[in-house]
């Protein structure tokens, strides 16, 4: 069962409750009946004590976020103990029944926000063995609350500490990082069209990276920085197109008559898997990143599957399945088969631990970002503001 | 159209290398649309940098002036009119980018306004309802646009560089309702007429 491979935490010996359902194309057909897999692995219990205000918040959060449960003292697995100042956050993580210190630190410098997550990474790093995710950022589309305009912006991997990219005063959409970059590539109407856009945050500058007749959008690059996929629609329908990242060695690599959307890459560059509707079927297909034929990848039946994000250790697909009226996120394995269906929301992005996901629920009529722990199936919302939140984009 | 003695130059010198090296076909009912100039030679032009503009090569015969850089938008007229051709927005179904024989005689009185008035350009906008992701929009909207300027192309003879295409997807929702009827007011191209 290939579960074990995704999620094994061999040194916690932690039970897998092995009840995915995995979805059919039987179970598909719109029945209002529970087909949700169920959680993978179990919640860790630890007890977190002696913070106050924000950094009791942001150290609560940011562990629940990666499978931990907070509950008290006593029935914990592990034991967080500190304080925190206002100049600095201290901790002490015990293994609670062997008494084991794994870690004691005091994190100064920043702002108490930026400690506390810092010590929340530590503390996954002692008891999963995983780099933390605390300290990531996410970039977003941003809508006013009217709806009228979208704005793209960036902020901590919560939602808080949010900055505005763009002020156009238009509409902004599917931004994507440069890996290892502070450097987004997004679509913008500024021009009244749909171009992409090509925007280093550390120095301000922005330059058109594909303005050609029709729509230019949903940028994706290589995890190695060096090309990027896009959907350009300049021969007459939206295609795949991949360049350079310097925009020189543009190639066409679709060639329908339908529409493409969504492209993502392989982590090793060589494949680009994206949405498209073939013998009027939606589905995910892979394609070589240095063209020849496409081929569908097979998602056991969820339907019109779109959005694909590759995870960055290669071993799952998540997309978003619509069923009905409603969008589910799901994964795959990339060499296609069966896809465990997570949680109600659209518009997935894998963290860069291949673990958490960030994506978009709507909520009444906008939509918030929330964050999946895709082995617990826990789900917690990023902060809220007035406007839609959407596309994020979690970077690499 | 501000074609200038350079510009058919270069274009005819184009045509003739592309019937030397015998063109590739396109998928049937797909044309080019209007932007850079190189998308006028369909795939001439894979080696130009995505971004800023190349000088082009000029073809046998061309006088040596430089063409400028043109942008969408830039060789189409400025001034649009939203209004002229606002009765004639055509509808979708749900999911689909054909032109329903019921909506068919408003791109006939679209094609009719543009044969009328042949110093106007035509920008047709698709949108899409919410009911679908928003890339995904984004590229059904691009379709349904591009449905109608084929629709214009071949079955009108209207000259595809006077039309141009462009999608919101869901972002530009013409009724902010969640209902059916919401949702089929939402799933239409636009007619935008671009003035000089």
């Amino acid at each position: 069962m290939n579960l074990s491979r995704r999620f094994l935490l061999p040194t916690l010996g932690l039970l897998f409750s092995c009840f995915i359902r995995q979805i059919s194309a039987a179970a598909a057909d719109d029945q209002p009946v529970e087909v949700y897999s169920r959680a993978a692995v179990r919640v860790i219990p630890i007890s977190v004590t002696g913070y106050s205000g924000e950094a009791n918040s942001v150290v609560k959060f940011d562990l629940e976020v990666i499978g931990f449960q907070i509950t008290d003292s006593a029935t914990a697995q592990y034991n967080l103990a500190g304080k925190n100042d206002g100049s600095q956050v201290e901790g002490r993580l015990t293994d609670r029944l062997s008494k084991a210190s794994l870690l004691a630190k005091a994190y100064t410098g920043g702002t108490t926000r930026s400690q506390a997550h810092t010590l929340a990474d530590e503390v996954v790093q002692a008891i999963l063995r995983v780099s933390g995710i605390a300290r990531t950022k996410i970039a977003f589309k941003g809508e006013s609350p009217d709806g009228r305009t979208s704005e793209i912006y960036i902020s901590d991997y919560d939602g808080q500490n949010s900055i505005q990219v763009t002020r156009d005063n238009s509409l902004a959409a599917a931004p994507a990082w440069v890996p290892q970059h502070l450097h987004l590539l997004y679509t913008s109407y500024k021009s009244g069209f749909a171009w992409l856009y090509s925007h280093n945050l550390s120095t301000g500058e922005r330059r058109p990276f594909a303005k050609f007749g029709g729509l230019n959008t949903s940028a994706a690059i290589s995890p190695d920085g060096k090309r990027v996929a896009m959907i350009l629609s300049k021969t007459g329908s939206p295609d795949v197109w991949v360049s350079n990242i310097d925009g020189t060695g543009l190639t066409q690599l679709t060639k329908t008559a339908v529409d493409e959307s969504s492209p993502c890459w392989s982590p090793d560059g060589s494949k680009i898997c994206f949405a498209s509707k073939i013998d009027e079927r939606r589905g995910l297909f892979l394609i070589s990143s240095s063209g020849g034929p496409m081929s569908r990848l097979n998602v056991g039946g969820v339907p019109s599957p779109s959005e694909p994000d590759w995870s960055p250790d290669g071993k799952s697909i998540v997309f978003t399945s619509q069923r009905g009226g409603g969008f589910d996120i799901c994964t795959v394995a990339p060499s296609g088969g069966n896809a465990d269906l997570l949680v109600a929301g659209e518009d997935p992005s894998w963290a860069p631990n291949s673990r958490t996901v960030v994506f978009a629920r709507r909520v009444g009529s906008k939509r918030v970002l929330s964050l999946l722990d895709v082995p617990t199936k826990r789900v917690k919302d990023t902060a809220q503001v007035a406007g839609s939140r959407s596309q994020p984009s979690w970077a690499k | 159209m501000k074609c200038t003695k350079v510009l058919n130059l270069f274009l005819a010198s184009v045509m003739l290398v592309t019937i030397a090296a015998g063109c590739k076909r396109n998928p049937k009912n797909i044309t080019n649309i209007p932007g850079q100039p190189p998308t006028r030679v369909g795939e001439g032009d894979r080696a130009q940098p995505v971004g800023a503009g190349n000088p082009l090569p000029m073809g046998p015969g061309a006088t040596g002036a430089p063409i400028k850089d043109i942008r969408p938008g830039d060789e189409m007229n400025q001034n649009e009119d939203r209004t002229a051709l606002a009765p004639q927005t055509v509808y979708f179904e749900f999911d689909r980018s054909a032109i329903k024989p019921s909506e068919q005689p408003k791109l006939d009185q679209v094609a009719t306004y543009l044969k009328s008035n042949p110093n106007f350009q035509l920008k047709v906008e698709g949108n899409c309802d919410e009911r679908g992701t928003e890339e995904y929009n984004r590229a059904l909207g691009e379709r349904r646009a591009i449905a109608a300027r084929e629709y214009l192309i071949q079955k009108h003879n209207i000259e595809s560089g006077r039309i141009t295409t462009v999608s919101f997807g869901e972002d530009k929702a013409a009724d902010p309702g969640k209902t059916e009827e919401a949702y089929a007011k939402n799933r239409r191209d636009e007619f935008v007429v671009l003035k000089p």
